[in-house]
C-alpha cells in the first residue's frame, strides 16, 4: 500500500494564501521521493530535451513560472521559443494550439484551471478531437490540454467544477487523471508522445503532494500506458474505483476499514478514455461489491459509465448487491468552507458506502 | 487623382486609382518594435508600451465612417487597366489557367447545385461572385503556403490542381474520397495541396492559421499561412484572438477576408458598425490593405505583396476583399427573401469578376476570343458532367471505414463494435444496401 505523505491534509493549510504558492525547496525530497509539482515539471523537462518541437503555452507559464508553478524553471531553459505567454484568451490559444499541432509541432496548452477551458471547449472538441475523423485521417492533432481540474480549496463555483465527464464524452480524444507523481510522469510523457489530441486533468491540491517513486519512474522514456488502469491495494470485500485525488480518500478509508476487518481493492483508473473497465470487471468478479468515488458531479458522471458498462458485461452477474456512486453534491461549488466540505465526497462517505453495500452496520450513522 | 465612385449597399466607395505613394501606400500603420527580449520603459515618456503623448483638448475619436479606408484596384469594370504601373504583366499562360479555372468552378457549382437540388448530394454551396478572391489570392502564393479556409473558396483548391473528380467524389462521399466519406460536401481538404480540410464552426480556423504560421515559422522559414474568413465570421471571438495572437507572435500569416456583403442573411451594415474588416488590423497593429475583390488583378498584387511582407518581416497582414455573395448562401437557403433582383443583377451582370477579367485577357491581352470562350464553356461543361456521372456511379465507402481515424489506431471497444457490425450485416446482408457500397 502507498504510503502518502500529506503536507496539506489540513484544508486549514490549504486556506492560507502562502500555501497556494508553495514550492518544494528542492526538486525531490529524497531520490526515491517526488512532489507531483516536480513530476509533471520534470515530465515536461524531458519531453522539451528530447523532443525540438514539444513547447508549451498559456497564460502566465513562462516568467511567472506557471500560476501554480508547474511549469517552474523551463522558460528560463528553454525561452521565448518553446515556453510561450499568451493573451488572455482560451479560445485563441486553445485554436492556436491546435493549429500549430497540425502544421507538424507538439504543443503542451495549459489552462490555468480546466474551467476556463470551456472558454476554448470549440477548438478541443470541434477542432481537436473531430480532425482526425472528419479528414479521414489526413489531419493530425498532437496537442496536450492539462491544467487542474476539479475542486481546490475556498475558489467557488466557476473555479471548482470536474471535466473528466465532460471531455470522456468524446471520441477523439484520449482522456487522462493521474493521482500520484508516478501517474504524473509517465502519463504525461505518454501524452505528449501520443499522435493524438489528449485532455491531462491534474489537481491543484495535490501539486504539494510527495510521493515515493521507484526508480524505473525516474527514467527518462518512462511512459505509462494510457487506458490501463492500476490495482493500488489488492483486496477482497469490496471494490473501490476511482480517479485522481479520491483514489487517495479511497486509500485512507481502506486503511481505516482493515482495522475493522473489512479488505477493499482500490483501482485508480488513471485513464478516463479510454476506460479500463476490464480492471474493475475482474475485481467485481472477485469481491462482488462496487463502488464508484469521484469529485465531480452524480448525473452523466465517471460512475455513471463505470456502473453501466459493468452492467453490459460478465461482472454483473457477481454482484452481490447494487453499485454505489459516491460523488459531489448536485450543486454549484459553494464558498464557504463547511459548505464546501459537505458538497465533496471524504473518507467517511467511502466508509459508510462500504458498509451500506456490505450490510454492516456503522458505528455511527450520523452523516 | 481623380475618383471613381459607385453605390455599394447605399455607401460611396472610393477607389484609388494606384497603390499610392510611401512604402506600403496611404493606409500606413507604424510597426511595433518586436517585443522579444526588449521591454518597453514605463517612465515619464512612457506608459507601457505606448508613448506619453498628452493632450489637452477633451476629443472623442470619431470612427471615420466619412473616409472609408479606400480600395486598391487595377482593372477598371471594362477589363482595362488603370494605372499601367500597377499591371503584374503576368503571361497569357498564367493568364489563361486563371480565366479557365474561374469558368470551371462556375460550370461546376451549376452542375453541382442542380445536383442537390435533384436530390443526388445531400447539400452543396457555390462560390459565384467571389472568383477572382480564389484566384488572384492562390496564384500569387505559392504551393507551399498553408491553407486555411472556410468553406467558400473552392476555386483555390481548384487553382492548386484539385480535380474535377475529386471535387466530385467528396460530394458523393463515395470510395475516393480521401476522407472516406466522413465530412459533408464542400468540406474539401488535401494534404497534398496545403489544404486543410474545412471544418464548419465559423472562423475557427483563424487561431489556428496563427499557430500554424507560428509553427512554420521556426520549423519551416519562407512558408507563409494564408487564412480566409468572411465578413460575418470576423465578428466571432475566435476572429479578434487570431488577429492578437498573430500580431504578437509576429507570425507569418496573411488574413484574407472576403467582404461578400451577406452572412446568410445578415447584410454587412448589421454585421458591424465600424469601417469594415480593414479598419480593425491597424487596432491589432497589423498591416492592412482594403481591395476591390473582383479584380483578379487588385487581388493578385495585394496577396503577392502582403506575402513578401508576411515573410520578410514575419508579421501578419490583413487583406479585406470587397466583394459580392451572388449565390444563395448554400442549397438550404433562398436569398430572394432577402435581397431585391435588382441588387443581384448589378453584380451577375455590371460588376462580374469573371466578365472584367475576361475583358482584360480579350481587349487588352489578345489571347483571347469569344469563340474560345464558347468553346471553353462546351468543354467545361462536357468534363463535368462526365466527372460527375462517373462520382455518382461509384461506390460507397465500406461500412466499416465508420469506425476507423477517431484515433491513430482503432481502440479495443471500436475493434469490437466493428466486428459486431460485420456479422449483424452479413447475417442480415438482405436488409442493406451493400451493393452500393464496398466490401464489408
Amino acid at each position: 500500500m502507498a504510503l502518502i505523505k500529506c503536507l496539506n491534509a489540513s484544508r486549514g493549510v490549504l486556506r492560507s494564501v502562502g500555501a497556494r504558492y508553495l514550492s518544494a525547496t528542492s526538486q525531490k525530497h529524497a531520490p526515491t521521493e517526488m512532489y507531483v509539482r516536480d513530476a509533471l515539471n520534470s515530465a515536461m523537462d524531458e519531453e522539451m530535451n528530447r523532443d525540438d518541437t514539444v513547447f508549451l503555452m498559456g497564460e502566465e507559464v513562462a516568467q511567472y513560472d506557471g500560476a501554480y508553478k508547474v511549469s517552474r524553471g523551463l522558460w528560463r531553459k528553454y525561452g521565448d521559443q518553446r515556453v510561450i505567454d499568451t493573451p488572455i484568451t482560451e479560445s485563441g490559444f486553445a485554436g492556436m494550439a491546435v493549429g500549430a499541432a497540425m502544421a507538424g509541432l507538439r504543443p503542451i496548452c495549459e489552462f490555468m484551471t480546466f474551467n476556463f477551458s470551456m472558454q476554448a471547449i470549440d477548438q478541443v472538441i470541434n477542432s481537436a478531437a473531430k480532425s482526425h475523423y472528419m479528414s479521414g485521417g489526413m489531419v493530425t492533432v498532437p496537442v496536450v490540454f492539462r491544467g487542474p481540474n476539479g475542486a481546490a480549496a475556498g475558489v467557488a463555483a466557476q473555479h471548482s467544477q470536474c471535466f473528466a465527464a465532460w471531455y470522456g464524452h468524446c471520441p477523439g480524444l484520449k482522456v487522462v487523471s493521474p493521482f500520484n507523481s508516478e501517474d504524473c510522469r509517465g502519463l504525461l510523457k505518454a501524452a505528449i508522445r501520443d499522435p493524438n489530441p489528449v485532455v491531462f486533468l491534474e489537481n491543484e491540491l495535490m501539486y504539494g503532494t510527495a510521493f515515493p517513486v521507484s526508480d524505473e519512474a525516474m527514467s527518462e522514456d518512462f511512459l505509462i500506458e494510457i487506458g490501463k488502469a492500476k490495482v493500488e491495494r489488492v483486496g477482497k470485500h469490496v471494490t473501490l474505483v476511482s480517479h485522481s485525488r479520491p483514489v487517495g480518500q479511497c486509500l485512507e478509508a481502506a486503511e481505516q476499514l482493515a482495522s475493522e476487518g473489512i479488505d477493499c481493492e482500490v483501482i485508480n483508473l488513471r485513464s478516463i478514455r479510454p476506460l479500463d473497465i476490464e480492471t474493475v470487471q475482474q475485481s467485481v468478479m472477485k469481491t462482488n461489491h462496487l463502488i464508484s468515488v469521484e469529485g465531480g458531479w452524480p448525473m452523466f458522471g465517471i460512475g455513471s459509465e463505470v456502473c453501466a458498462q459493468i452492467m453490459e458485461g460478465p461482472a454483473f452477474d457477481y454482484l452481490d448487491a447494487p453499485a454505489i456512486r459516491v460523488t459531489g453534491a448536485d450543486i454549484p461549488m459553494p464558498y464557504a468552507q463547511v459548505l464546501e466540505d459537505g458538497a465533496l465526497p471524504g473518507v467517511k462517505d467511502i466508509i459508510l458506502s462500504v458498509k451500506k453495500t456490505l450490510h454492516i452496520q456503522p458505528i455511527t450513522e450520523s452523516a | 487623382m481623380s475618383m471613381r465612385h459607385f453605390i455599394k449597399f447605399g455607401k460611396p466607395y472610393l477607389h484609388t486609382r494606384s497603390l499610392l505613394r510611401g512604402k506600403y501606400g496611404l493606409q500606413t500603420c507604424t510597426h511595433v518594435a518586436k517585443s522579444t527580449g526588449v521591454q518597453p520603459t514605463s517612465d515619464g515618456n512612457n506608459f507601457i508600451g505606448i508613448p506619453h503623448n498628452c493632450v489637452t483638448k477633451l476629443e472623442f475619436l470619431e470612427p471615420k465612417m466619412e473616409n472609408t479606408i479606400p480600395v486598391y484596384q487595377v482593372l477598371d469594370s471594362d477589363g482595362k487597366i488603370i494605372d499601367e504601373t500597377q499591371d503584374p504583366k503576368l503571361s497569357d499562360e498564367i493568364l489563361l489557367k486563371m480565366y479557365k479555372d474561374m469558368k470551371m468552378l462556375n460550370i461546376m457549382d451549376g452542375i453541382m447545385y442542380s445536383a442537390q437540388r435533384q436530390g443526388r448530394i445531400s447539400f452543396y454551396m457555390t462560390n459565384y461572385g467571389e472568383e477572382a478572391t480564389h484566384i488572384g489570392s492562390a496564384a500569387a502564393l505559392e504551393m507551399r503556403d498553408l491553407v486555411f479556409a472556410q468553406y467558400r473558396e473552392a476555386g483555390v483548391l481548384m487553382w492548386r490542381g484539385f480535380r474535377l473528380d475529386q471535387f466530385m467524389d467528396q460530394c458523393y462521399a463515395n470510395i475516393n474520397d480521401p476522407a472516406s466519406g466522413k465530412q459533408m460536401p464542400v468540406h474539401y481538404g488535401s494534404k497534398d495541396l496545403n489544404f486543410v480540410t474545412i471544418s464548419s464552426p465559423l472562423a475557427t480556423q483563424m487561431p489556428q492559421a496563427a499557430g500554424a504560421a507560428y509553427a512554420l515559422k521556426r520549423t519551416n522559414p519562407g512558408t507563409c499561412v494564408i487564412c480566409y474568413f468572411g465578413e460575418g465570421a470576423a465578428s466571432e471571438g475566435d476572429a479578434h484572438a487570431a488577429f492578437n495572437f498573430a500580431a504578437t507572435l509576429d507570425a507569418p500569416c496573411i488574413f484574407f477576408c472576403r467582404n461578400n456583403g451577406y452572412a446568410i442573411s445578415t447584410p454587412a451594415h448589421e454585421q458591424y458598425r465600424g469601417d469594415g474588416i480593414a479598419s480593425r488590423g491597424s487596432g491589432y497593429g497589423m498591416l492592412t490593405i482594403r481591395v476591390d475583390g473582383n479584380d483578379t488583378l487588385a487581388v493578385y498584387n495585394a496577396t503577392r505583396k502582403a506575402r513578401q511582407i508576411a515573410l520578410e518581416e514575419s508579421r501578419p497582414v490583413l487583406i479585406e476583399a470587397m466583394t459580392y455573395r451572388v449565390g444563395d448562401h448554400s442549397t438550404s437557403d433562398d436569398s430572394s427573401t432577402y435581397r431585391t433582383t435588382g441588387e443581384l443583377e448589378y453584380w451577375t451582370k455590371t460588376n462580374n469578376p469573371v466578365t472584367r477579367f475576361e475583358r482584360y485577357i480579350t481587349n487588352q491581352r489578345n489571347c483571347w476570343s469569344a469563340e474560345e470562350d464558347e468553346k471553353l464553356s462546351k468543354d467545361c461543361s462536357k468534363q463535368v458532367i462526365e466527372a460527375f456521372t462517373a462520382a455518382e456511379k461509384r461506390l460507397k465507402p465500406s461500412p466499416s471505414l465508420v469506425f476507423t481515424d477517431v484515433y491513430d489506431e482503432l481502440p479495443v471497444n471500436l475493434k469490437e463494435q466493428q466486428k459486431q457490425m460485420r456479422e449483424h450485416v452479413s447475417a442480415h446482408s438482405q436488409h442493406y444496401p451493400l451493393k452500393r457500397h464496398e466490401p464489408l
